[in-house]
């Protein structure tokens, strides 16, 4: 009451500044305050109060429609990743919240900020198995970073605000909000405030110069450093701070898959790529290095191999952000926790200048090895089949690493990352902790939504493809211009590999009988064209890069080529395989 | 690292859904939870889950980290069985036929038992302790028609200072 009586008396003299709207229209307003101005969805019964405010609100917020939600969440993700801002997707309840489940999962794992809001039945119908009803907050836990039931509108602006905070802060990830019906007609007094701090999360590690100076001192007296790389140098805004620390050290660094185009691929100190289809060079040189410096990455077993037979001979550094990722798979000397551009700004003045010519001479040599024996056959290839590296290298030769390079799960995956030079941050974007196939044509979308300056070309499997191929009807709609290439080896490749290599050439259903796909982007309109021989392949690519509109690109692979080098699952870095 | 009886002590916000979220952490890794209990903790608005598993304190650790990193859990801990105080709390239901005799009573007495509820046909008994103490008790009184028996999760104090109140007060910014 005394509240009351006085908020009253105030109204005469301020403006007030809370004004009554619907719990939907606050939907709206949050992602307003939040500078949101795009979003990825699906509408349906149970979000439809919002979106009937998203159609006021359209002069003011973009909402692209995708033909499935799981393109929303990898189009918002593609946004995310070459951003750096938060995707936003709207999905009804039921079928539209279960839709969203393999995006989340794989933000989750590769730590893209993301904030999903879902629509839900109405609070009185909760448990009661009620129409499109899914137990969304359940089924999204443990994907989620943080997950939320609104049932009353009161609530909205408050955990609005909690989910872009969580999202985009410390580790990004992604939160799902579930809002039921109810409250979205409710009405409230709204205001909002920005969340700046929750009192049970701790978003960034305050730096500990301990072990800031327990890292110089290793790295000061190592003779054979070697730097691994990972996405959280990217999420750090950390890659200037990364090559001051090498181009004062000569330490070689590698990168891991989801780290690529943090260091620019020319970078003399660049040595490629580590993992199970990485360079020869840095998986043999993890088990040679005195002291291994983990840098934003998290010794994912892709990366690793046989843990017992992992880097046991080095001292390990770990920058990380993440408590939970120190010591989880690789045993730490010194962990290095915190925001990693504040880290590797401390850790800098405290490094001797170095240069480890020698040992960096021999990254080179077993580089000449690799390249004589693997890299030369895929860019120069004396078999008449056309190979997956010499196409990565004809997109390289025409946007001069410049393109956004948005990868599917496979062979061409690998493929791209192996192959595609970049000269930028965040111009490399895949699935790569989840592995989800489908996820390149609509995280392209996103990408280009968020990047509309940049050339961004979408590198795709003839098996993934097919899994998101209605986005095709999404680019048709919104005229956004991406590259599609899909490298066709009749075959889901990979596995087709695994099970010649493991499995005695049993192909258990991964030969592919494919449609005409020149077709089917011709039925969406967009420019299409089909290459099946060498001679054509460049000016293909040429009059692909030089199109201002979307435009699709196939072209014909050998049906059995391999991706190598390779370390068989559970075997030793060392024992990288050529062929 | 031998599996060993590990208390398992997490700090949290009282929200709908976090101690599934908690529990998932331990079931992804296949660790079987013993007991868990949930309830007020000596500071306003936070609450305490008192987790017990038997498994080898390198893999709580790192589960103990993964459960600290969710958002609406303020802290997380787990200790040894030396390094807490614990007690469960066990009922035990006997028919009304037998706790006449001179034995069942001898028997309440010794373990330090209490009969907190006198029906027609049966007496309930309650008895707190370790596992190993309310086990006793159960030997002793099976022969008398023991006709329900339950026991609690663990509750534990943990030996050492917990800095909760320091953590909150931490992080205002
Ligand atoms: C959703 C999903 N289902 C299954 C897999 C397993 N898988 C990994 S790679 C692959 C083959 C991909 O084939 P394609 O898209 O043609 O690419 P290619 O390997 O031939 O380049 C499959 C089936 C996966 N990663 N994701
Ligand atoms: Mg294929």
């Amino acid at each position: 009451m005394e509240t009351q009586t006085k908020t009253k008396t105030q109204a005469k003299k301020v403006k007030p500044t809370a004004v009554r709207i619907s719990g939907a229209e606050a939907v709206i307003k949050c992602l307003l305050e939040e500078e949101i101005n795009l979003i990825y969805g699906y509408p349906g019964g149970a979000i439809m109060p919002i979106y009937d405010e998203l159609y006021k609100y359209q002069d003011q917020l973009n909402h692209v429609l995708t033909r499935h939600e799981q393109g929303a969440t990898h189009a918002a993700q593609g946004f995310a990743r070459v951003t750096g801002k938060t995707g936003v997707v709207f999905a009804t309840s039921g079928p539209g919240a279960t839709n969203l489940v393999t995006g989340i999962a794989d933000a989750q794992i590769d730590s893209t900020p993301m904030v999903c809001i879902t629509g839900q039945v109405s609070s009185h119908l909760l448990g009661t198995d009620a129409f499109q009803e899914t137990d969304i907050v359940s089924i999204s836990t443990p994907v989620t970073k943080w997950n939320y039931q609104v049932t009353k509108a009161s609530e909205i602006p408050e955990v609005l605000a909690k989910a872009f905070y969580i999202a985009n802060s410390g580790r990004p990830g992604p939160v799902l909000i579930d809002i039921t019906k109810d409250a979205q007609f409710g009405e409230i007094d709204f205001h909002y405030k920005k969340c700046k701090n929750i009192r049970s999360y701790f978003p960034v590690p305050k730096v500990d110069l301990e072990q800031v100076k327990d890292a110089a001192e290793l790295i000061n007296s190592a003779k054979k450093p070697f730097i691994i790389m990972g996405q959280g140098v990217i999420l750090g805004n950390a890659e200037n701070e990364l090559k001051d620390l090498i181009s004062k050290t000569g330490i070689p660094t590698a990168s891991t898959a989801l780290g690529l185009s943090g260091l620019e691929t020319n970078h003399p100190l660049f040595v490629g790529m580590v993992g199970m289809h990485g360079h020869y060079a840095p998986n043999l040189k993890t088990n040679e290095c005195d002291v291994l410096i983990a840098i934003g990455m998290r010794f994912d077993d892709r990366v690793t191999g046989d843990l017992n037979r992992y880097a046991k001979q080095a001292k390990v550094i770990h920058f990380e952000i993440d408590p939970a990722e120190i010591d989880k798979n690789v045993k730490t000397n010194v962990a290095v926790l915190g925001d990693v551009k504040e880290t590797l700004k401390a850790i800098i003045p405290l490094i001797k200048k170095a240069s480890h010519k020698k040992w960096h001479q021999e990254f080179k040599d077993l580089y000449d090895i690799e390249f004589m024996e693997v890299i030369k056959d895929q860019l120069n290839p004396k078999k008449e089949g056309l190979t997956m590296g010499e196409v990565l290298e004809g997109i390289n030769k025409e946007t001069n690493g410049e393109a956004v390079i948005v990868s599917d799960v496979g062979q061409h995956q690998m493929f791209a990352c192996r192959y595609a030079k970049f000269n930028t941050t965040r111009s490399k974007i895949t699935s790569g902790g989840l592995g989800t196939m489908g996820f390149a044509l609509p995280a392209a979308i996103g990408a280009k939504m968020g990047a509309p300056q940049r050339e961004v070309i979408a590198i795709i499997g003839d098996g993934g493809y097919q899994m998101t191929i209605q986005e095709l009807g999404t680019i048709f709609q919104t005229k956004v211009p991406v590259k599609i290439v899909v490298l066709n080896n009749s075959f889901l490749g990979m596995v087709r590999q695994w099970q010649e290599l493991f499995f005695d050439k049993r192909y258990a259903s991964t030969e592919m009988v494919n449609p005409n796909f020149v077709k089917i982007a011709e039925g969406y309109d967009i420019e299409a064209q089909r290459v099946d021989k060498r001679e054509d392949l460049q000016a293909a690519i040429q009059k692909m890069i030089a199109c201002k509109e979307s435009y699709f690109l196939e072209v014909i692979i050998e049906k059995e080529g391999n991706i190598f080098p390779m370390i068989p699952t559970g075997a030793s870095v060392s024992e990288v395989r050529l062929k | 690292m031998e599996k060993q009886l590990i208390t398992v002590c997490i700090y949290t916000e009282n929200f709908v859904g976090l101690l599934n979220r908690v529990t998932t952490i331990f079931t992804k890794r296949h660790v079987n939870i013993e007991s868990i209990t949930a309830s007020k903790s000596e500071i306003e608005n936070v609450h305490r889950y008192t987790i017990v598993v038997k498994e080898s304190p390198s893999l709580i650790e790192k589960i103990v980290r993964q459960i600290e990193k969710q958002i609406d859990v303020i802290g997380a801990f787990y200790h040894l069985e030396d390094q807490t105080v614990f007690q469960e709390i066990a009922l035990y239901k006997m028919d009304i036929e037998n706790v006449y005799e001179a034995k069942f009573k001898e028997i309440i007495s010794s373990h330090h038992a209490r009969i907190v509820e006198i029906e027609k046909n049966f007496v309930v008994v309650e008895k707190t302790g370790t596992k190993a103490d309310t086990d006793a008790l159960y030997n002793e009184l099976k022969p008398f028609g023991l006709m329900q028996f339950v026991r609690s999760g663990r509750v534990a104090i943990t030996k050492q200072r917990m800095n909760i109140s320091e953590i909150l007060l931490n992080n205002r910014k």
